[in-house]
């Protein structure tokens, strides 16, 4: 892995990045989602964005206490963190998780906290139309199929439903749709701070029926854009013993495995 | 003469009844907090044009969508008709927009078209209920009177457009016939087919004629009175549901107020935060806690279901149902006015939304994934209300899960909803891959 820098040290160097990489806790803690914020880390490096990262400045945003009532315990997460990046004079951030996007875009500029945010997947889409990212002597993808599982916190929550199929139909794969996408597009059970607690009773599990969506579209590629989405779909696979013929990929892996960067 | 009285008298009761009922809705609504949803106007009016009037949410799923707008249309414009009505019972004439002649012709075509159409519309609705049983229709919220309320809708829909078109051909008749009064007036394209099906008599076409008016418009009163009981409430409270809906992301939850002023006191001791109300409650506990739109929205709910039908936790066999949210805030609502008119406003019966209508098992099955927001077609926001009783259970009670509890305090110690230390946040960046 090539040198990632923090925002300290761009600071100590009298240095301001053009966009700051959110990680997240996922991102920063999750061995499966570090995989996730490495290739991205590449493809930013390859494509010579001068990022920088937070590193262990970075602090969870709140979004899952928020989701699960703890109100309190958000804005005061939120308001550190707000300090921190303001102290930054952080202008635009980049982010691989839809939640991470969704509560720093949405829910900080009414605390304080005013940055223009993108998720990684419109970061991706933005380097493949200025042509800098070429795909050139990578892993291709060209006639697998592949169907993207759109996140509730982007999709949804936030009207993101092209970037992220865009960046897939560069690839000349055979893109699938599920059943259930887009506007209409099925939870992986993970939100709303469901990730930290077990389901409540039930027939099955949020993740399991969607895997069946999955399994009819017959795609050998999950494509994912969140890490909580990534960690469900992977135990549903692995719950349908299908480890061997249905991978589950960020957009980010897919795009620097398809631009040799891995 | 007696007739006009008695038609006027009718008028009048039905419109006091109606107001009587409405103002107690509106007083219900209002037990709500204020909130102030009055900002970008265009913008609001767009929505309520679009999806209430437009009702561009509808067609998501083609086949209800389409004979819900044919019965939408049909009621909107069959309702000209009705105004000529109203003016023929109050001065006593007959067919007053007659003298429009074609033009008139071209209305009583339409208005005769239309109300087959409502007719289709109607009887794909009743199979659909009665003979398909689809599953949205039911669900453990869908009870004994949810159901039959549907069905007495769709039947009261039938009689009257039944009465409309029978009395059309009646007048249809008389006016072949050059009887009395039934100068030739407006053009039969539907009825001209039940005409032969009728008597020849004049006195007894007569009487059909007068029988199926009285049936139309004391029918359409009676029905304007079942309205505020009724699920059928929609087509009044669509209107300003949309207009009032949050514009802001789906993914965007409001920042507490009373939360931020604390908050900033505890990061900056030399903040002072304004005193907190004596009834303040971090969230909301019964509906009183909840704010005035997210009542409206109860009222406005028509019960379709499309929400609980995409729900995730309630597809994988979760208790949580987004109507069941809706439908149990409205009852709770109902039975709070049915307190106030009984025991006074103060009167407290020692119940409230949650536990006595939602379990805490339906809340804390919510993925908070915006589905049932999405798929309501007059923009209900049933998640809103999940959010807000999980903030009571969590910051008034403390009374949630060990696990969420434990995210919280690993946020709270470790800046991470898992417990990893907080030096090792960038290890990722000199791992090996």
């Amino acid at each position: 892995m090539t040198q990632v820098p923090t925002m300290a040290e761009m600071m100590a160097a009298g240095e301001e990045p053009e966009i700051l990489f959110w990680v997240g806790c996922a991102g920063s803690y999750d061995e499966r989602a570090q995989r996730v914020t490495q290739a991205f880390a590449k493809i930013l490096t390859h494509c010579h964005i001068k990022f920088a990262v937070l590193g262990t400045e970075e602090n969870c945003t709140g979004d899952p206490a928020k989701r699960a009532g703890n109100e309190f315990l958000f804005q005061m997460q939120a308001m550190m963190n707000i300090e921190v990046l303001n102290g930054y004079h952080i202008k635009k951030i980049v982010t691989a998780c839809p939640h991470c996007f969704n509560t720093i875009k949405n829910e900080y500029p009414n605390l304080g906290g005013h940055y223009e945010v993108i998720h990684h997947t419109q970061l991706i889409q933005e380097l493949i139309d200025a042509g800098k990212l070429k795909a050139e002597n990578g892993e291709p993808f060209k006639g697998k199929k592949i169907t993207y599982h759109d996140p509730c916190y982007l999709g949804r929550a936030n009207g993101v439903y092209e970037a992220p199929r865009k960046v897939l139909e560069v690839l000349d794969a055979d893109l699938v749709e599920m059943k259930r996408c887009k506007q209409n597009g099925l939870c992986c059970g993970a939100g709303g701070a469901q990730m930290f607690k077990e389901p409540e009773k039930g027939k099955k599990d949020v993740n399991i029926e969607r895997m069946n969506d999955v399994l009819e579209s017959k795609a050998s590629v999950v494509a994912v854009g969140c890490p909580f989405c990534m960690t469900m779909m992977k135990d549903g696979v692995k719950h349908f013993e299908k480890e061997q013929d249905i991978e589950v990929l960020d957009i980010a892996e897919i795009t620097a495995r398809n631009n040799n960067l891995v | 003469m007696l007739a006009q009285i008695i038609f006027i008298l009718a008028l009048m009761v039905a419109i006091a009844a109606f107001t009587i009922s409405i103002k107690k809705i509106i007083r219900n609504i209002n037990l709500g907090k204020p909130i102030d949803r009055t900002d970008h106007q265009p913008e609001r009016w767009k929505n309520m044009f679009k999806v209430a009037l437009g009702q561009s949410k509808m067609t998501a799923r083609p086949v209800a969508g389409i004979m819900h707008i044919l019965v939408y249309v049909g009621f909107i414009i069959i309702n000209i008709e009705v105004l000529e009505i109203v003016i023929d019972g109050i001065f006593g004439t007959h067919r007053v927009f007659s003298f429009l002649g074609s033009f008139y012709n071209f209305l009583i075509a339409s208005f005769e078209i239309l109300a087959l159409l409502v007719l289709l519309g109607v009887f794909v609705f009743l199979a659909r209920r009665l003979v398909l049983q689809l599953k949205r229709f039911s669900g453990v919220e869908m009870t004994a009177w949810p159901k039959s309320d549907a069905i007495y809708i769709l039947v009261i829909e039938v009689l009257l457009m039944s009465a409309f078109l029978t009395m059309n051909a009646a007048d249809y008749k008389l006016q072949q016939a050059g009887a009395g009064h039934y100068a030739l007036a407006g053009s039969f394209p539907v009825s001209q087919f039940i005409s032969p099906l009728l008597p020849t008599e004049v006195n007894t076409l007569i009487l059909i004629e007068r029988f199926c008016w009285w049936f139309h418009i004391l029918g359409i009163l009676a029905f304007l009175n079942y309205l505020p009981f009724s699920k059928h409430f929609h087509i009044i409270l669509a209107f300003p549901n949309t207009w009032y809906a949050k514009l802001t992301p789906k993914g965007e939850f409001n920042n507490m107020e009373t939360v931020s002023h604390e908050v900033k006191a505890m990061l900056n001791p030399s903040y002072t935060p304004p005193a907190l109300d004596a009834n303040n409650k971090f969230g909301a506990k019964d509906v009183q806690d909840l704010n005035w739109v997210q009542l409206m929205n109860a009222y406005t709910c028509t019960e379709c279901g499309r929400c609980t039908s995409s729900c995730p936790a309630n597809i994988t066999g979760k208790l949580l149902s987004p109507r069941k949210i809706m439908m149990d805030t409205r009852d709770r609502m109902e039975e709070i006015g049915r307190n106030i008119d009984k025991h006074g406003k103060d009167y407290n019966d020692g119940k409230s939304l949650l536990d006595d209508y939602i379990s805490r098992e339906e809340i804390w099955a919510c993925t908070t994934c915006n589905a049932c927001v999405e798929a309501c077609p007059v923009n209900i926001d049933p998640l809103s209300i999940i959010l807000d009783l999980r903030r009571y259970a969590v910051m008034e009670e403390s009374n949630v899960t060990g696990s969420l509890n434990a995210m919280f305090s690993n946020i709270e110690n470790n800046g991470a909803p898992w417990k990893y230390s907080p030096a090792d946040r960038f290890n990722w960046a000199n791992k090996e891959d």
